[in-house]
């Protein structure tokens, strides 16, 4: 088979990572396309050891308000996640830990104002590992589920503390119902608006009632924490009817029960919508905007395919992110620089492409916020307005501003990298252009740029130039409409 | 329907306007859109306002027995007086600027309003309520299509949305609202200084300036960062506007505010502008009594922004030209949840506010008696029921105050007479 190209790797790791190392281009390029794709997905096969090369040279930095404390502070959270999305050699993981960070969006704000700082970052970011009660905040568990099966996602999301704080699910009594987490679990996680009625939300809400939190643990060692348990006096008993199949024989009630069995209702639940064919769709959909592309509708013959893959395999993510990988869509030629980056992911491919050496991923907080992402804080459960609603005005310029701010900071790094290229100002141009890829540049786009080298004076190559001109260069490449699309 | 939402970049935005502008501080032709200014606020409550707990029926016995909790006490509402229906009214006990308003005739209750099958979705709820199309929400707003509507060229200051990701309400398919959350940050950083800077702005200025032909996802992004580069300098002017009262510092809703008067005083030609503040999904411990509780809070934001950007206004002489409107997605559940909170509810109310609005109450209170018939509840007595059709409150704004027609921007004749509160 041939091996792939240097444009096709780039394509693939802007949609299933967050752009190219160097060192990430040279693995790939070993391989085929179908190879490639594979390795992404196979990558429990790749040592997980992103986190221990936080802090040594050659890494990005981290701004710290005392000690690094990611399952106790947010900011530091926020870093070690952007950490593994440019250094980890497991892409594909932490890209579809953002898909499901999207997906089940669950915001920090809210968990911080029901019970403090420390335990809300706990239950959104903790690694078990580091947790005196071996807490795995929401992110981790999304992380270590990347490429899982869908219904085992969908129970642990159901269970997880994180969420039962965000969707109300711990106030969901047997005595009134609350039907916040019963609606979106229909609504936004699964089979989405116009498949399920307003008494499927109501009847939800009772199925949910009991699953809530306990309090283990001793306060002396710190593994007091709240965790899923299921109360059966919480309960509510009684039948309910959906209008959709809750059982394979299309049974459309989940019987009545005795409270200590209660706890099946949901997993009953959570079945029939894991496993409905609107469900499938409803993925295969999203999976081609954040995958494939954002121009035009969306495919039909690809959400066929993939949506049969889906409820063939009976959600088993990994066999459904290979036919993404694979599909002809995906590799088409109209589907390369046809998505609009979020935020993080324009951030951390301007720092793989610009460089990271001496530059905190602490400064990349809040131009993340003036872009409008800040992680583990959506804006809602529907999760951040993708698409064309990153690109106001106002976040615009802050992206221009953060590639202003990284080429500053790469200044003296960038000029020597540039100066092998400097002998005239077009060689320096091309050179600058084959380090930041862009959606081709129209042929007036590059003359601007040309213009724009010799705007001050002559061209020389001398140093003092290199050191304006070229971080100047990487400003105005990565902050150009081009750039902003993978 | 987020994903719906993109759908009329497929149309092509290329079609936005395009100056090639140096920077300059006002452009003539802001110049003479500014000279008669009518402005519009628009004011989103994100997360479906409890309208029972900002507009209370406190004589209603259901209101009480409904909502054990989170009733407000009789004696601690501020009056308003009576309904058509001669309901007894009142406003929630932490809105006493707005009852100022109120009773200097300038602020407009409108009860009940909402459409027929109503979204308890948010989402849904939201886009029906910014697009005026509960049968399609996926299309562009409803402000986004009066913008739509303007003759060409429309300077590109003409809108000013104080958050930093475009409203569903603001989407045009020709007019490109900039997005201004903090006019102090709004602009052009490079790494250099000098002359080396004043290039980079150059050539930023004239890359951004580009028509992409036939790839309009390109040419949104081209056309957000010219309208940036545009606009930079005239926003700057308004950064450095106090006002002339104290906004509340610790009031995003405020800030958004003092930097919307600032624009209007600076006369930058901005006439659009969209302000949100959120919270309102009180599905547990909404707390609407307590100083310091949760709704209580939203009520303080809510009221101490507003009175202070009425009050800067008035004595700005802005007053008059001023028009505020106020949507939420949804109202919430009559009877409260077994977590002191509401969950998703139907009909809910709009205020209007501004020196030309006649104030009052219109429409009419549901009655909270659960009994089976009563007509101004439904889903089984659990929900108010909506009386008058938000899309005809819209029309009044677009015939009466922006000017233009509703029939034409709302595709269909909503007009009501009886809603003369512009």
């Amino acid at each position: 088979m041939a091996l792939a190209v240097d444009p096709q790797i780039e394509h693939l790791l802007r949609r299933a990572g967050f752009g190219a190392r160097a060192d990430e281009i040279k693995a790939l390029g070993l391989y085929s396309v179908a190879q490639a794709v594979e390795s992404l997905l196979d990558f429990e096969a790749i040592p997980d050891d992103v986190d221990a090369h936080i802090g040594e040279p050659g890494y990005a930095g981290m701004t710290t308000a005392g000690g690094f404390s990611p399952q106790s502070r947010i900011a530091d959270a926020r870093q070690r996640w952007l950490f593994r999305m440019v250094h980890s050699n497991r892409p594909l993981q932490e890209k579809m830990t953002l898909f499901w960070h999207n997906h089940f969006a669950t915001g920090y704000t809210k968990i911080n104002g029901l019970i403090g700082a420390a335990e809300a970052t706990r239950y959104m970011a903790a690694k078990a590992s580091e947790d005196p009660g071996q807490v795995r905040g929401q992110i981790e568990m999304l992380r270590d589920l990347a490429l899982a099966n869908f219904e085992d996602i969908l129970v642990n999301i159901a269970k997880d503390t994180a969420m039962l704080f965000w969707l109300d699910g711990r106030t969901n009594t047997r005595a009134q119902p609350q039907e916040n987490f019963g609606r979106e679990i229909m609504e936004l996680f699964t089979v989405g608006v116009g498949h399920y009625t307003e008494a499927d939300v109501y009847a939800a809400a009772r199925v949910f009632t009991g699953w809530n939190l306990a309090r283990p643990g001793a306060v002396a060692d710190g593994s007091q924490r709240y965790e899923f348990a299921y109360l059966a006096n919480q309960h509510e008993t009684g039948a309910k009817t959906f209008s959709f199949p809750i059982y394979a024989d299309g049974n459309r009630t989940i019987p009545a029960r005795p409270a200590a069995n209660g706890m099946q209702d949901g997993l009953d639940l959570i079945a029939a919508l894991a496993r409905s064919p609107e469900t499938a769709r409803y993925l295969a959909a999203k999976l081609y905007r954040f995958f494939v592309s954002e121009a035009g509708d969306v495919s039909g013959a690809f959400v066929d395919r993939v949506a049969a893959m889906y409820l063939r395999t009976r959600g088993e993510m990994k066999p459904v992110i290979r036919e993404v990988l694979l599909s002809p869509e995906f590799w088409s030629p109209a589907s390369y620089f046809a998505r609009y980056s979020w935020p993080v992911e324009f951030v951390v491919r301007a720092v793989k492409d610009v460089g990271w050496t001496g530059f905190s991923l602490g400064d990349t907080l809040a131009p993340l916020s003036n872009m409008g992402q800040t992680l583990f804080d959506p804006p809602d459960v529907a999760g951040w307005d993708l698409g064309q609603s990153w690109f106001s005005t106002g976040a615009m310029l802050a992206r221009m501003n953060f590639a202003s701010a990284l080429a500053a900071n790469q200044r003296f790094r960038l000029a020597t990298a540039a100066k092998p290229y400097a002998q005239t100002s077009d060689a320096l141009l091309s050179w600058a252009l084959d380090a930041l890829v862009t959606k081709p540049l129209d042929s007036s786009g590059r003359a601007e740029l040309a213009n724009y080298m010799v705007a001050t004076g002559a061209w020389t190559g001398a140093d003092a130039q290199l050191q304006a001109k070229v971080p100047g260069l990487v400003h105005l490449i990565a902050g150009s409409a081009e750039y902003q699309l993978i | 329907m987020k994903i719906t939402r993109r759908r009329f970049v497929q149309g092509g935005v290329a079609a936005f306007t395009v100056t090639f502008a140096a920077p300059e501080f006002l452009s003539d032709l802001a110049r003479a859109q500014g000279a008669r200014a009518r402005n519009f606020v628009v004011l989103y409550l994100s997360g479906g306002n409890d309208a029972l707990s900002l507009l209370i029926p406190y004589n209603d016995p259901f209101y009480r027995s409904r909502r054990p909790t989170l009733a407000v006490p009789a004696a601690n509402v501020l009056q308003v007086g009576t309904d058509a229906s001669r309901v007894a009214l009142g406003l929630h006990p932490r809105l006493t600027g707005l009852k100022q308003i109120f009773d200097q005739g300038r602020l407009a209750l409108i009860q009940r309003t909402g459409y027929p099958n109503q979204s308890r979705s948010h989402f849904q709820g939201t886009d029906i309520w910014s697009t005026a199309n509960p049968a399609n929400s996926s299309g562009l707003g409803w402000v986004g299509r009066y913008l739509d509507s303007l003759p060409s060229p429309v300077d590109s200051l003409v809108g000013w949305n104080t958050t930093s990701s475009l409203p569903h309400v603001l989407q045009a398919g020709h007019v490109a609202v900039p997005a201004i959350p903090n006019p102090a940050g709004y602009a052009f950083n490079s790494p250099n200084s000098g002359a080396e800077a004043r290039a980079e702005r150059t050539a930023a200025v004239r890359l951004a300036s580009r028509v992409p032909i036939n790839q309009p996802e390109l040419a949104l992004v081209t056309s957000s960062a010219q309208a940036a580069l545009a606009t930079l300098d005239r926003v700057a002017t308004v950064a450095t506007y106090n006002g002339t009262v104290t906004y509340p510092a610790n009031n995003g809703f405020a800030q958004a505010l003092k930097a919307v008067a600032g624009a209007m005083v600076r006369g930058i030609g901005t006439k659009i502008f969209y302000v949100t503040t959120g919270g309102f999904d009180n599905h547990s411990g909404q707390n609407v009594n307590a100083a310091n509780g949760t709704y209580f809070n939203l009520m303080a934001t809510l009221n101490d922004g507003l009175m202070a950007f009425y009050t800067d206004l008035s004595n700005q002489g802005l007053l008059t030209d001023t028009l505020v409107l106020t949507f939420s997605e949804f109202g919430r559940r009559i009877t409260e949840n077994g977590s002191n909170g509401t969950d998703h509810g139907a009909a809910s109310v709009m205020l209007a506010l501004g020196g030309a609005v006649n104030g009052g109450l219109y429409g009419t209170a549901p009655s909270l008696n659960p009994e089976p018939g009563n007509p101004t509840l439904e889903n089984s007595g659990a929900d108010v029921a909506f009386q008058t059709d938000f899309r005809s409150v819209y029309a009044r704004v677009i015939d009466q105050w922006l000017g233009a027609d509703s029939g034409t921007i709302l595709g269909g004749d909503f007009r009501t007479p009886s809603l003369a509160f512009v």
